[in-house]
C-alpha cells in the first residue's frame, strides 16, 4: 500500500531524513516511534507530500507522491490524516466540518455528506455534538471530530502524526480507543505515536528513529522483547518504567 | 474679536448633502475595491509563484512609498489623457469622478493588501495543511479555510482603513471636486465664511468618524469574547 524507498531530505544543511525505506502493506497497522526530533513526524508528511523530499521515492497504492506530474491533492483526498493539533476548521460547526471536504473535493451532495458524516460522528461516539463549534469541545473531543472526518472521505490508508501528544492524560484513552477499533477492522494506519501500550496492542511492526534514520523496523514483539540498537533500548527504558 | 455667524448653513445643506454623497461614494467603492483588489495582491505576494510575489511587493511598495495627494494629481491630470484617448471620450468630459475613485482604490488597494497579508499570516500553517490532506486545492484551502478565519480577525482593522479612507477623501479637492469638504469651502469662499464652514465641516467629520470608531471598539469587544 505504502512504499518508501531510500528517502532523503534535508533543510538548507539540515538533514532531516536519510535513506528512510520501508513500506506498509494493505491492513498493517504500523507505529513509527523515537525521540522528538528524530524525523518521524517529518516521515509521515512526507507519505501524502505534506512535505517535499529530495530523493528517494515513495508510492501510495502505486502513485508516486514525488512525481510532479501527480495530482497531489487528488491523491490526499484519498489517504486520511490526523495531526496532532487536530486541525478542526474553527470557524464551521463540526457537522460542517465532516462535510465540507466530502462536498467540494468528492463532490458529494450536501445532505448525503451531512449523513456520512453525521454516521461517522455516532460511530467516535460524538453525535450530541454535531452541532458545535470546535472551539466549544474538549481536546479529545476534537481529535475523535477530525479522525471522523478523515474517515469520512473513504481513506484507503490513514496517517496519524502525534494524535494524543497535544491531550490531557485523561483524553488520550477515548482517542486511542477509536484508533484501536480503526485497527480493528483492517484500516492501513501509520502512526507516529509515543503510546508503547497501543503499540503492544494493535501494531503489526514497529519503526523506531533516531536522527532521521530508520534504525529499527521489526515485528512488535521483536521489538518489545530484544531491540538491537542501543538507542532503541535506551529510549525503551525510559519510556516503559514510568 | 471675530464675530461668528453662522447663519450660511441651513442654506448651503441640500449643497452640503450632495458633497456629502460624493465622499461617501467614493469611501465605499475604495473600501470595496481596495478589499478585493488588496486581497488578490496579498494572495500574490505570499504566493510560492515569484513573478506574482514580486508583482505584488513592488505594487504595495511603490504606492506606499508616494503621497495620496500626488496619486490623485496623477489620475486627475494624466490618466483621463490615456484613458481619453484609449476609448475616444470627447475631450471636456468630466472624469473627475472616476479619476477620484480609481485614485483612492488603487491607493488604498497596498495598505489593505497589508492588513490581509498579516490577517492570512494570522491563521495557523495546520490550517492549510489539514485542508491540503483533505485533497482540497490551494485555492479551495484559501477560500473555504483561510480566508475566512483571516478576515473574521482583520473586520475591525479594515474597518478602521475605512475610516482613515473616509477622512482622506478630502483630498479630492485637488481636482475641485466637491466632495462634502469642497462643497463646505465653495460655500465659505462664496458667503466670506469660511472660518465656520470648516469648523462646521470639521464637527461632521468628527462625529461620524469618532461614532464610527466606537463601533468598531464594540464590535472587537464582541469578536474578541465570540
Amino acid at each position: 500500500m505504502i512504499k518508501i524507498a531510500n528517502v532523503s531530505k534535508h533543510y538548507g544543511s539540515f538533514q532531516v531524513l536519510t535513506d528512510c525505506s520501508t513500506s506498509v502493506s494493505k491492513g498493517e497497522v504500523i507505529v513509527v516511534c523515537g525521540p522528538s526530533g528524530s524525523g518521524k513526524s517529518t516521515l509521515i508528511k512526507c507519505v501524502n507530500g505534506l512535505e517535499p523530499f529530495q530523493s528517494g521515492e515513495i508510492t501510495v497504492d502505486g502513485t508516486s507522491v514525488g512525481d510532479p506530474k501527480t495530482n497531489l491533492s487528488k491523491l490526499r483526498a484519498r489517504v486520511g490524516m490526523v495531526f496532532q493539533n487536530f486541525e478542526l476548521f474553527p470557524h464551521m460547526s463540526i457537522t460542517e466540518n465532516l462535510a465540507i471536504a466530502q462536498v467540494k473535493v468528492l463532490g458529494r451532495k450536501q445532505d448525503e455528506a451531512i449523513d456520512k458524516g453525521l454516521k461517522l460522528l455516532d460511530r467516535v461516539g460524538l453525535k450530541a455534538q454535531a452541532h458545535k463549534f470546535p472551539g466549544q469541545l474538549s481536546g479529545g473531543q476534537q481529535q475523535r471530530v477530525a479522525i471522523a472526518r478523515a474517515l469520512a472521505m473513504d481513506p484507503i490508508c490513514m496517517l496519524f502524526d502525534e494524535p494524543t501528544s497535544a491531550l490531557d492524560p485523561e483524553m488520550v484513552n477515548e482517542v486511542l480507543d477509536v484508533m484501536t477499533e480503526l485497527a480493528k477492522e483492517g484500516m492501513t494506519m501509520m502512526c507516529v505515536t509515543h503510546e508503547m501500550g497501543f503499540a503492544k496492542r494493535v501494531a503489526n511492526r514497529v519503526i523506531f528513529m533516531d536522527q532521521g534514520r530508520i534504525v529499527e523496523d521489526d515485528s512488535k514483539e521483536e521489538f518489545f522483547a530484544n531491540p538491537r540498537s542501543e538507542r532503541a533500548q535506551q529510549f525503551l527504558a525510559k519510556i516503559l518504567h514510568h | 474679536m471675530y464675530e461668528f455667524d453662522w447663519s450660511s448653513i441651513p442654506g448651503a445643506l441640500p449643497f452640503l448633502w450632495d458633497g456629502m454623497k460624493v465622499t461617501l461614494v467614493i469611501t465605499f467603492q475604495a473600501v470595496l475595491i481596495g478589499i478585493v483588489w488588496g486581497t488578490l495582491l496579498a494572495m500574490m505576494r505570499l504566493s510560492p509563484i515569484k513573478a506574482l510575489s514580486w508583482f505584488a511587493a513592488g505594487y504595495v511598495n511603490l504606492f506606499r512609498a508616494v503621497p495620496l495627494v500626488m496619486v490623485l494629481l496623477w489620475f486627475f491630470l494624466i490618466v483621463p489623457e490615456f484613458v481619453g484617448q484609449l476609448f475616444n471620450i470627447p475631450r471636456g468630459t468630466d472624469m473627475r469622478l472616476s479619476s477620484a475613485m480609481a485614485g483612492f482604490a488603487l491607493f488604498e488597494s497596498a495598505y489593505y493588501s497589508e492588513i490581509i497579508r498579516a490577517g492570512i499570516q494570522s491563521v495557523p500553517k495546520g490550517q492549510i495543511s489539514a485542508a491540503s490532506a483533505l485533497g482540497m486545492n490551494y485555492g479551495q484551502a484559501m477560500r473555504l479555510v483561510v480566508l475566512p478565519q483571516a478576515f473574521r480577525n482583520m473586520v475591525p482593522l479594515l474597518l478602521t482603513q475605512g475610516i482613515i479612507l473616509f477622512q482622506d477623501t478630502s483630498l479630492v479637492y485637488v481636482s475641485a471636486l466637491a466632495d462634502f469638504f469642497g462643497a463646505a469651502y465653495k460655500v465659505g469662499d462664496r458667503d466670506g465664511r469660511l472660518v465656520e464652514m470648516l469648523l462646521f465641516a470639521g464637527v461632521v467629520y468628527f462625529v461620524i468618524c469618532f461614532s464610527a470608531s466606537q463601533l468598531v471598539k464594540r464590535l472587537q469587544k464582541k469578536y474578541s469574547t465570540a
